[in-house]
């Protein structure tokens, strides 16, 4: 008899990857822009 | 919260599918990141487009920004179809005309990001980059048919204008996890076009500083000599 895969595994494997991804994404991006804001803000009053 | 209802709704309330079973839950992440990743060079050719005819200021700064949240969901489609290949195709790669297009828009986002950050700190022109970003247009369409020119072990199309072969059980989710990607993709790309603009005027600033102190410098050694 064959023994089905179970995909569960799979699947939160891919999940895992993408949210993991997305997260890193909108956190550098956040990270990135309020950094760049806050120079700027440093530059002008300087 | 539209992104995260809809895969939430994909991963716990969709049935399974009587062909490729549970995996079939990896769709409602792997096909918005495919659209997103097309899309995201389709904005890069727009806004090339009008950086090379009308010149617009922000043209070069929304294609920029676009790039790389474009970059991260096209890797996110190509890991995300890997993983869903393997217990329905048997394979974890096939050198198809779908996989092998998708990984060819994953270099030229590289290829793209890496040209238009050396032409920004060289201080060259943004326009070499806009070409770039036209000429690479050319594999959207390539990736869009390739399902239908070549065999591929790739579905045809299961959504196409006003048609889709899906039964609303998975359609509605699906395109509720689109409005809710391309949203937050939205959101990433507007962050990263204030960042480019923050960091454009810190530029300018300091050059233009610089610029006022140069007289007065030139002018020291001088005065030291009197």
């Amino acid at each position: 008899m064959r023994e089905s895969l179970d995909h569960w595994p799979y699947v939160i494997g891919a999940y895992g990857v993408g949210v993991t991804a997305l997260v890193l994404l909108v956190a550098f991006s956040w990270i990135a822009m309020k950094r760049a804001e806050k120079r700027r803000d440093e530059v002008k009053r300087r | 919260m539209l992104a995260g209802g809809a895969v939430g709704w994909g991963l716990f309330m969709a049935p399974a599918e009587a062909l490729q079973g549970e995996s079939v839950r990896i769709l409602f992440i792997h096909v918005p990141s495919a659209w997103l990743g097309m899309g995201g060079w389709t904005g890069i050719a727009i806004s090339s487009a009008m950086l090379l005819i009308w010149k617009h200021p922000l043209a070069a700064i929304a294609a920029r920004a676009i790039a790389m949240p474009g970059m991260v969901f096209c890797a996110i489609c190509l890991a995300t179809g890997s993983i869903w290949g393997r217990p329905t195709w048997g394979t974890w790669w096939e050198w198809d005309g779908r996989l092998t297009s998708i990984l060819v828009l994953l270099f030229l986002y590289a290829g793209y990001i890496a040209l238009s950050q050396a032409t920004a700190r060289s201080g060259g022109t943004d326009k070499i980059a806009a070409i770039f970003g036209l000429v690479g247009a050319v594999n959207i369409p390539i990736i869009n048919r390739s399902v239908v020119w070549w065999n591929s072990l790739h579905q045809p199309p299961s959504i196409t204008a006003g048609n889709s072969s899906m039964t609303a059980e998975y359609l509605v989710p699906l395109l509720i996890a689109v409005v809710g990607f391309s949203l937050l993709f939205g959101a990433v790309v507007l962050m990263r076009m204030r960042t480019l603009i923050a960091l454009q005027q810190v530029e300018a600033r300091l050059r233009r500083r610089a610029m006022d102190d140069e007289p007065a410098l030139a002018a020291q050694p001088a005065m030291e000599s009197v």
